[in-house]
């Protein structure tokens, strides 16, 4: 497998000569390998995938696919299928049409044709729509019309922007499965760009970060989540209890962060040394109540609001002076003294405290 | 089974049915009043002038007024020998009203446009009736003048008996109802309206064109850019809308004229010689410049509006999927921009086609259409019935070409806005 099979090499690109949208984007996607582009809107993920499409060119820099440059190379021919945010079906076409036009350009004999249709339809389940119009399809079937014909010239390559966006919330659920089974199954290679990140959790091997025209950390859904490298990720993917302090001292794999009245320990991520200023991430469900084994930090704090969510309770604590600080409480715990205004005991690892840059 | 067919009632017993009928009248009167209006309006302004029209257009009941007891006696004439002393009696009686009411004058025009020559033999009668005998009509009559013993004279007012005619209709292409009764075609040096109507069509469809050809790619133009430089390319486009027809047509004659500064442009670059400047106005070339600028708005917005509402994603769709550029927009874009062309060419096309104002300033003798041949009727010759009968034709043109676009497009295909 060709671990360069996509690499953004140094590419910058600049709309109107003043403000840099991507900066110096350094990114390698292994073939065969499904990545999203995660991040905020503007954060330069979907000018990336239009570089790549050939929509758009690198101000600056190179993009190689398959170890070919490929700035210089008109979209047309660039052989990589796209699935457009609002589907782009052509309208006027029927869904046969539609996965024809791009067999047709490639001037691919009907028979032969006729046989990749099927099979692009069969894939997606729409064996039977297709003498539909798109308008006559729903949302979700037309989206699978618009993967269907992204995959059915066989392409090496797929791009994806945001194409569940216009979806209802169990359609999109079911979508990322059938999306992710596609991408098993024929082990094309995929990049995703969504703003979704549960989105990009289920289905990625790696998501790319975005964040201000930089990649904030490339790595798979599991070690995005459980170890970010910045208060960036740690804050944009899934919930985060924060602590602002300074590194009062640090030895051993372990620092200590002093906070306004107290002090806790900590992970040093990308903190250096004594003095420096510090954001400290902890995942709600890492931290626990009336933490029974023994914990390096245990601290009290006040309960300040429960909200009841069916599987699990969310409380809101008053915890070392940080009036957000939010802990998952699993329902079938019983026994527990959550009520308002209690006070508990909140105990976690270490470890699981990340030290990370200031916000 | 009929206990659900049961009828229901509201609460003070009257049938659902009939209250719900009643409640829906009220809003029907309502809406009725709103629009009751225009509703008028158009029939004052529209409905009762074209009526109007096509009873202009075939009323012939001036004659048949005129001589109403001639034309029951001839009745039983076959017409084709003179009449029998019956049909001179009646149309002497007749006659002798008119000169009484002074009316004779205007049969003698109205007999003259059937057939020439009818003129100074009424001229004759009116003066030798004073001195008639009673009785033997026939033989007094015919010997006022000898065209009174033509049997061809007699036919022509049996012509005019019926109170309605088509003959303005054959007019208008170039026909007429001969003695015997025959549609034939004018004789060829006489022939004008045949030629309008083409080049009134060849006109109308080459503004059409060039109005498309350069109306696609500025509305593209529009509905690409961005807001702020779109917003001005909209007003430039639709400056000249605000500007009066006849301004802009004035302005035309400035530029085209010989001495215009097309001229001088273009004897300043070389393209002609200074004493063989080519004539731009007063001709069709005149006509058609200054007609496609006038009616390029007509053609611009409606193919704006449908290109406004292609996502510019299917073009990149199509791109994506391998088309080249020409594909892309010849496959996807150009089809999805048909409903556009459709609603244009055809606005413009009827447009065009009863434009008067611009051919009469700019046309010269080639470049006029038909509308100002009607314009001609109405005006100068005031022949409002043959005026009325070619303006029916016009209207019924543009039906027919209308007709013809729902055969091909489908009317619900097309987009204004």
């Amino acid at each position: 497998m060709n671990k360069e099979f996509v690499k953004f090499d140094k590419v910058d690109k600049s709309y109107d000569g003043k403000i840099l949208v991507v900066k110096d984007l350094q990114l390698d996607i292994e073939e065969g390998e499904f990545v999203t582009m995660l991040g905020p809107s503007g954060s330069g993920k979907t000018t990336c995938l239009m570089m790549l499409a050939g929509f758009e060119t690198p101000t600056h820099g190179e993009i190689y696919l398959d170890g070919k440059a490929i700035s210089s190379i008109p979209p047309h021919k660039r052989g990589i299928g796209m699935v457009f945010q609002n589907y782009a079906l052509f309208p006027h076409m029927t869904v046969y049409e539609n996965l024809a036009f791009p067999l047709r350009v490639r001037k691919i004999p009907k028979d032969e044709a006729d046989k990749k249709i099927d099979k692009a339809l069969s894939m997606v389940s729409l064996q039977g729509f297709a003498q539909r119009m798109p308008g006559q399809l729903s949302g979700g079937q037309q989206q699978r019309v618009a993967v269907a014909r992204s995959l059915v010239f066989d392409p090496q390559l797929v791009l994806m922007d945001e194409p569940l966006g216009a979806l209802d919330k169990n359609l999109r659920e079911s979508m990322q499965y059938e999306i992710k089974h596609i991408h098993e199954s024929i082990g094309v290679t995929v990049v995703y760009v969504t703003h979704d990140q549960s989105e990009a959790l289920t289905m990625s091997n790696r998501i790319a970060v975005f964040n201000d025209g930089k990649v904030q950390q490339l790595s798979s859904p599991d070690e995005l989540y459980e170890k970010p490298v910045n208060s960036f990720v740690a804050e944009f993917i899934g919930e985060n209890n924060t602590f602002a302090g300074e590194v009062s001292d640090i030895s051993s794999g372990k620092c200590k962060v002093k906070l306004a009245n107290a002090e806790i320990l900590a992970n040093p991520i990308s903190v250096k040394g004594k003095g420096d200023k510090t954001t400290v991430s902890l995942r709600p469900e890492r931290a626990l109540i009336n933490p029974s084994d023994k914990m390096d930090n245990v601290h009290n704090g006040k309960i300040e609001e429960v909200i009841y969510h069916g599987d699990h309770t969310r409380v809101r604590i008053n915890l070392l002076g940080n009036s957000e600080f939010i802990l998952k409480v699993p329902n079938s715990s019983a026994n527990l003294d959550i009520k308002l205004g209690n006070e508990i005991k909140i105990g976690w690892n270490s470890e699981d405290a990340r030290a990370l840059d200031p916000k | 089974m009929s206990s659900e067919t049961k009828q229901i009632l509201t609460t003070d017993g009257i049938p659902l049915e009939v209250s719900l009928k009643k409640a829906e009248r009220r809003n029907k009167i309502k809406a009725l009043m709103l629009v009751a209006p225009l509703l008028l309006f158009i029939i004052i302004t529209y409905v009762f002038p074209i009526g109007d029209m096509l009873m202009r257009s075939v009323d012939d009941k001036m004659v048949t007024e005129m001589l109403p007891k001639t034309f029951k006696a001839m009745e039983k004439w076959d017409g084709k020998e003179l009449p029998e002393e019956e049909v001179f009696a009646a149309f002497h009686s007749d006659f002798i009203k008119l000169v009484e009411e002074k009316r004779e004058g205007k049969l003698s025009t109205q007999l003259n446009y059937t057939k020439n020559g009818f003129k100074s033999i009424i001229k004759k009668l009116r003066r030798k009736s004073k001195s008639f005998e009673e009785g033997n009509y026939k033989e007094q009559i015919m010997a006022v003048h000898k065209r009174w013993a033509n049997v061809e004279y007699w036919q022509a007012i049996k012509r005019r008996a019926p109170a309605y005619t088509g003959q303005k209709y054959l007019k208008g292409i170039d026909m007429f109802k001969n003695e015997n009764g025959e549609i034939v075609n004018v004789p060829e040096d006489r022939r004008i309206h045949r030629v309008l109507w083409l080049r009134t069509l060849e006109i109308a469809f080459f503004v059409t064109l060039f109005c498309f050809l350069m109306a696609y790619p500025i509305a593209h133009l529009l509905a690409t850019l961005p807001m702020k430089y779109s917003n001005l390319l909209m007003i430039c486009v639709l400056l000249p809308f605000w500007t009066s027809l006849l301004v802009r047509t004035a302005s035309w004659m400035i530029l085209l004229q010989q001495q215009g500064l097309v001229n001088d442009f273009f004897v300043g670059i070389g393209l002609v010689a200074d004493d063989n400047r080519p004539e731009m106005m007063f001709n069709k070339t005149g006509s058609y410049v200054a007609m496609t600028q006038i009616l390029l708005p007509f053609m611009v917005l409606p193919l704006y509006s449908v290109m406004k509402t292609i996502s510019p994603s299917l073009m990149r769709a199509g791109k994506s999927l391998g088309g080249t550029p020409f594909i892309a927009f010849w496959k996807v874009y150009f089809p999805l921009t048909i409903p556009g062309i459709g609603a244009g060419c055809l606005l413009v096309f009827i447009l065009a086609i009863g434009y008067y104002i611009t051919p009469a300033l700019v046309g010269g003798a080639s470049g006029t259409l038909i509308s100002n041949q009607i314009a001609f009727h109405m005006k100068s010759t005031l022949d409002w019935s043959f005026a009325s009968a070619m303006g029916l034709m016009l209207l019924t043109g543009v039906l027919a070409i209308y007709w013809v676009y729902n055969k091909l497009v489908g009317i619900d295909n097309i987009k204004l806005g």
